[in-house]
């Protein structure tokens, strides 16, 4: 099923005439409504009448976060305060918060993004759907409530807290669907269980789970305990909120938006555009927005795109899940590292404990790098008591990590639960190049 | 024919070893024997004890990285040449030793070893009349 069938089955060259079309007249407008990006264009001695097509959009200056913050608080808002009637804003704690005004345009458009997802994952008109997200600030209350209600389904605003009201709520009203961060939906069953309330006196069949990265794992654990399927829904408050990519049931990827956001991948380094299929950082330009547009906003966030019509039958290209952040990119003997690569070498090992700490030093004037893992209780059998089977554990990881990283690592196997536990990602690296 | 030997993974770092010992000393383990094989980073701790069995539980229980083993036990006379009089029985049957470690007891040498051909050994060992024991025998010593 499809919101908008034109616009998510569209063949991949009427896609691309509209993107350049519409870039073209995001950069135009942008270039007489924001002194920001008017100065850096002209840094780059750019014209509006450069940008043609959507290949042209190499030309263009990236956006950071911190572009956001040294312009807190409406320094890239390219609409007159008139035509402004909504601002949200993103969590302020390392610095400015970041504030995005939208316009009525950019509210509709929005809702039919939210729509289209809403749509692929099922919801109709019949479903009774939980807004579980954070209203407010946040964009992700609001923003899926939007989506909801335009599809014609009836929203239940329950917000954050008071959970146990929300699950008798869900049982009580045959709630079919809910839209929340995937940690919270793993709260909500262990609400049920500590109330009593099984999976059999719920009707909950869909749920949309966004704002927080999450694994294939969490994912089987929330269908079995609640019994529904579970879809990634993946937006930020700098491109618009929740909305801008959506799984279908297919669940290969999410399909972008790509009329409204379009995405590329960069090398976080270098900067240089990387081909389909290539892992790096996502980019985002926003084609349709009168708010606040963006032109290729960095967002941090490390995955690669995928081209090519989907069993759904959807063009749109696709994103892989979020493979980690490149704010943790190390730089290790020149190349680079991510925590993430480390961590799927580990997660694919069955000896080990899926927990690892990177130890970077420099010794000599030359970097080195260290992996310690835990070795699992249960496979320390009498077939592994020798020095010699560790050894070959040890060297087989090595190896492993070393064609991933293009690097060389020292592995330690260390003993079960000595690895420190911590909710941060930052806690997985000790840098000691920098204490010193 | 074999006993039951404690395996232990050490990381080669202050307090671990000791921190094992205390889990056995409070499950009143009595040791009989140990090794210790090592690396630079980590190590093999090989315990004969009584119970081996419910110490093998206890220090599962307390997260500890443990296997039970099989090994050999045998008697050796106390004099010259009688471990390598030993040692050639098994290499002449084409048995490797993965590794051994011995230990005075009542006046009694005892050779604890394990083999990469546990059948094997134990054919040989019982046509060479070797004197092989079991755990209560170990114990009862």
């Amino acid at each position: 099923m499809y919101w908008n069938q034109n616009k998510e089955c569209m063949s991949r060259d009427e896609m691309r005439a509209l993107q350049g079309k519409r870039l073209h007249k995001v950069v135009d407008y942008v270039y007489h409504h924001t002194p920001f990006y008017r100065a850096k264009m002209q840094e780059l001695g750019l014209l509006p009448g450069d940008i043609q097509t959507i290949e042209d959009i190499t030309k263009l200056p990236f956006t950071t976060k911190q572009d956001l913050r040294d312009n807190y608080p409406f320094g890239l808002q390219a609409a007159p305060k008139s035509e402004i009637i909504r601002v949200h804003a993103s969590t302020g704690t390392t610095g400015n918060p970041t504030i995005v005004g939208y316009t009525r345009k950019d509210i509709d458009i929005w809702s039919e993004c939210m729509a289209r997802c809403m749509t692929a994952y099922g919801v109709t008109s019949e479903d009774i759907v939980s807004v579980a997200y954070g209203y407010g600030l946040f964009t992700g209350g609001l923003g899926a409530h939007y989506g909801v209600e335009n599809l014609g389904a009836a929203v239940v605003p329950t917000g954050t807290g008071n959970t146990e009201k929300h699950v008798r709520l869900i049982r009580d009203l045959g709630i079919t669907g809910i839209a929340c961060t995937p940690s919270y939906a793993l709260y909500l069953a262990e609400t049920m269980d500590k109330m009593g309330v099984t999976k059999d006196q719920i009707h909950l069949r869909v749920g949309a789970f966004g704002a927080e990265p999450w694994t294939e794992n969490m994912r089987k654990e929330i269908q079995e305990r609640l019994g529904l399927k579970g879809f990634n829904l993946y937006g930020l408050s700098e491109i618009m909120g929740p909305c801008v990519s959506y799984e279908c049931e297919c669940q290969h990827g999410s399909h972008v938006n790509e009329d409204h956001f379009y995405p590329e991948i960069v090398d976080p380094v270098t900067l240089e555009r990387l081909p389909n299929g290539q892992r790096g950082e996502l980019v985002f330009t926003t084609l349709t927005k009168e708010g606040m547009p963006v032109l290729r906003y960095r967002t941090r966030d490390l995955c690669a795109l995928m081209e090519g019509e989907c069993e759904c039958g959807r063009t749109n290209v696709r994103m892989t899940p979020i493979m980690g952040r490149s704010d943790d990119m190390l730089i290790i003997r020149g190349i680079n590292v991510f925590p993430s690569q480390v961590e799927s070498v580990v997660l694919s090992e069955p000896e080990f404990a899926p927990r690892y700490l990177l130890i970077v030093d420099r010794v000599n004037n030359l970097d080195t790098l260290e992996v310690q893992v835990e070795v699992r209780q249960e496979i320390f059998t009498a077939s592994m008591e020798s020095l010699g089977a560790i050894d070959a554990l040890e060297k087989k990881l090595a190896s492993k990590l070393k064609s991933v990283l293009s690097i060389s690592a020292k592995v330690k196997i260390k003993a079960p639960n000595t690895i420190e536990r911590s909710q941060g990602k930052s806690k997985f690296v000790i840098d000691k190049r920098v204490l010193k | 024919m074999t006993i039951n030997q404690l395996s232990i993974f050490l990381e080669n770092k202050k307090g671990t070893l000791l921190q094992v010992l205390q889990i056995l000393k409070e499950a009143k383990v009595q040791i009989i024997a140990s090794a210790i094989a090592d690396t630079v980073d980590y190590g093999i701790l090989r315990i004969i004890c009584n119970n081996p069995k419910e110490a093998y539980q206890v220090l599962k229980d307390n997260g500890i990285a443990v296997a039970l083993t099989d090994v050999f036990a045998i008697a050796l006379a106390n004099k010259v040449g009688e471990a390598a009089e030993v040692t050639s029985i098994f290499a002449k049957a084409d048995i490797s030793i993965t590794y051994l470690y011995s230990f005075l007891m009542n006046g009694k040498g005892i050779l604890i070893f394990r083999t990469d051909n546990a059948d094997e050994a134990a054919k040989v060992i019982e046509s060479n009349k070797l004197t092989s024991f079991s755990e209560s025998e170990l114990e009862s010593l």
